[in-house]
């Protein structure tokens, strides 16, 4: 695969991100590039505060920079208005949340079908397709019922029928696992990798190294900088730079 | 998305919290009834008017000749000239002398039967038919003559329905009875149209030492030329008198209008102190949005990272508040419809009047219109401060 001839899926070019906190300005995202291609399984690591929720807001199109550029399928995200952004967001991305963000008073089945709705599917095409995918990720004997007669587990596996549920280009996870104990945990990751073994595009947010280790590709961020980016197999993946620099130190 | 299922969105919204759907409805509901019941009320008093005139009959002109500002004065003959010259209009007349309680049978003084003085083509005027005996006539005005004619009420509650040759005593003089009409209201009672003695005018105009006829009825050949009829009468009056301040002519479809309109300002007023409670129950509407807002920030966060667009979230919320109005205008109507029942058996049996308490068609499509768009118009805040919510905020809310 030649990635420099390739047009990526997600490009970031010096995108900074600044809020202004009474008097002081917070860079959340400082000069961040990065490219992101189909099909890769990438994790974006940090601690809190290292501006990985600031990646994910402006991955998902749901904020956009105060400078530089985001490009989803080589699109300018800064530069859409509200509409746009929403439509890209319902056609382009599958979010799964921490805590899961089901809608309580709809079912299983509506609430997959919610993303559908939005995409102006028929009442009738939403429901095959919805069917289709809570199939897929085993709960179709579920349809009727409320998440919250679900288990955790099985909640985070309606959040991720609905993020497939519009077939998007990039299914972004914010700390999927992070309500989750650590059996249901690696049950939630082992359906992302299958995902990814399918030729979607995946990103995960997390603050855990061993969750990252899931991923193929692990972008490593610190104070709203890219301290790392490379395999997930690299041991380097797995050090802040902090510790890195305290290691020497010794 | 289609505009359709907003509507099953809001209604499961609606199911899910019901009795706060119900109270903030309630304000509606209060809303819409009253003011159905006050325009409903305000049209059986218009009917019931209507009613009241149409049974006098609209085709009656009242004139009083009051003479101030001249000497002259009216004769009888003056009036019966006016009438004949102008017959293309006018069509017959009767002086009117009022001699309200001075009816005596026996020692019994009849407070409430009206006894009046008339002319002979009073009763076709007033569409009065005689019962039994005979009408007043022209030599009973001539000699003012103590016959008179009485109405059935009296015939059966004091003669035992044989009331023709026997005498009533009015103003201390005796009156023979010559005459009973049929009966006019549907219920023959103390004080109504059938309670009623009527004297030639001359007779009474002397019982009341009384040397003017001020009263009269003239009626008007067609109905559709009131106001004509009263200008040509008005005129012919000012030929006579040389003073526009000495008579007025009243036509009773006049009075009908007048009353009319006195009762349509009344009733507008009494229909929009109603309609404040409408805008009352608008505020509440627009209070339980704002809080139904507040506590669904995550579902619309969560909605607008699925892809809804800002007028998605706004017609969802507007919809749904329009919804819950729409809802309490119509238990509003139902409620209203009932109120109305109830309130005409109420006035029927307490007044003892036939009024029928009716709201129109267009009223209840006017609450119910309105309570929609009350709906719409106090949703629209909270729905905007919805759709404005930024999703990253939003999805944060706990």
């Amino acid at each position: 695969m030649d990635k420099d001839t390739k047009m990526p899926l997600i490009e970031f070019r010096n995108v900074c991100k600044t809020y202004e906190m009474g008097d002081t300005i917070v860079r959340a995202a400082d000069d961040i590039s990065l490219k992101i291609f189909e099909g890769e399984f990438v994790a974006i690591v940090g601690k809190s505060g290292s501006g990985k929720s600031t990646c994910m807001n402006i991955i998902g199109c749901l904020d956009v920079p105060t400078s530089g550029e985001y490009l989803l399928e080589g699109k300018n995200v800064g530069e859409m208005d509200k509409n746009a952004l929403a439509e890209f967001r319902n056609a382009k991305l599958g979010f799964i949340f921490q805590q899961y963000n089901l809608l309580a008073k709809l079912s299983v089945l509506d609430n997959v079908c919610v993303p559908l709705m939005y995409a102006g599917y028929s009442k009738k095409e939403r429901k095959e397709r919805a069917l289709e995918v809570l199939e897929s990720v085993g709960l179709a004997d579920k349809l009727k019922n409320r998440p919250s007669q679900l288990s955790g587990g099985q909640q985070q596996r309606v959040s991720i029928a609905r993020a497939l549920a519009n077939k998007p280009s990039v299914i972004l996870a914010d700390e999927p696992t992070g309500a989750l104990d650590s059996r249901t945990g690696r049950e939630v990751l082992g359906i992302l990798r299958d995902l990814h073994d399918k030729g979607n595009t995946v990103v995960l947010i997390t603050h855990d190294n061993s969750i990252a280790a899931t991923a193929e590709r692990v972008i490593r961020l610190e104070d709203g900088k890219v301290v790392f980016d490379g395999l997930a197999s690299d041991p380097a993946s797995k050090v802040h730079r902090e510790e890195a620099a305290g290691n020497e130190i010794q | 998305m289609r505009f359709s299922e907003n509507f099953s969105l809001a209604f499961g919204n609606i199911k899910s919290s019901k009795a706060r759907t119900f109270l903030t409805m309630l304000g509606i509901i209060i809303g819409i009834s009253s003011v159905m019941v006050i325009i409903g009320l305000g049209n059986g008093m218009e009917q019931y008017m209507t009613d009241s005139f149409e049974s006098i009959g609209t085709n009656i002109l009242n004139v009083t000749i009051t003479g101030s500002g001249t000497t002259r004065t009216l004769e009888v003959e003056d009036m019966a000239e006016i009438v004949r010259e102008n017959s293309e209009c006018l069509d017959k007349f009767s002086p009117t002398v009022a001699l309200r309680g001075r009816a005596k049978i026996g020692s019994e003084s009849l407070s409430r039967t009206s006894v009046t003085g008339v002319g002979t083509d009073y009763f076709a005027i007033n569409n009065y038919t005689l019962a039994k005996g005979r009408t007043l006539r022209y030599m009973d005005v001539k000699e003012r003559t103590h016959d008179c004619v009485i109405g059935s009420y009296l015939d059966e509650e004091w003669y035992d329905s044989d009331a023709l040759g026997k005498t009533i005593r009015i103003g201390g003089e005796v009156f023979n009875i010559v005459g009973v009409l049929e009966q006019e209201d549907d219920e023959a009672k103390e004080g109504g149209t059938d309670d009623a003695v009527y004297v030639p005018y001359s007779t009474a105009a002397r019982l009341i030492r009384s040397a003017n006829i001020t009263s009269y009825t003239v009626t008007i050949t067609s109905e559709d030329s009131a106001d004509a009829a009263v200008d040509v009468l008005e005129n012919a009056l000012y030929d006579k008198l040389r003073s526009e301040d000495a008579y007025t002519v009243i036509s009773m479809s006049q009075i009908l209008d007048m009353m009319d309109d006195l009762l349509n300002v009344v009733i507008t007023v009494l229909a929009i102190i109603a309609g404040i409670s409408l805008v009352v129950g608008g505020v509440g509407i627009m209070n339980i949005m704002l809080v139904s807002v507040s506590e669904r920030t995550r579902e619309i966060g969560i909605r607008k990272a699925l892809g809804a667009k800002e007028r998605y979230i706004l017609s969802q919320f507007v919809i749904e508040a329009a919804v819950i109005s729409a809802m309490g205008g119509i238990v509003g109507i139902a409620f209203g419809y009932a109120l109305s029942s109830l309130a005409t058996w109420l006035v029927t049996a307490l007044l003892d009047v036939e009024l029928a308490v009716t709201p129109t068609l267009q009223s209840i499509a006017l609450a119910f219109g309105a309570s929609a768009a009350i709906g719409v118009v106090f949703g629209f805040l909270p729905a905007r401060k919805a759709a404005a919510l930024n999703p990253i905020d939003a999805l944060r809310y706990e």
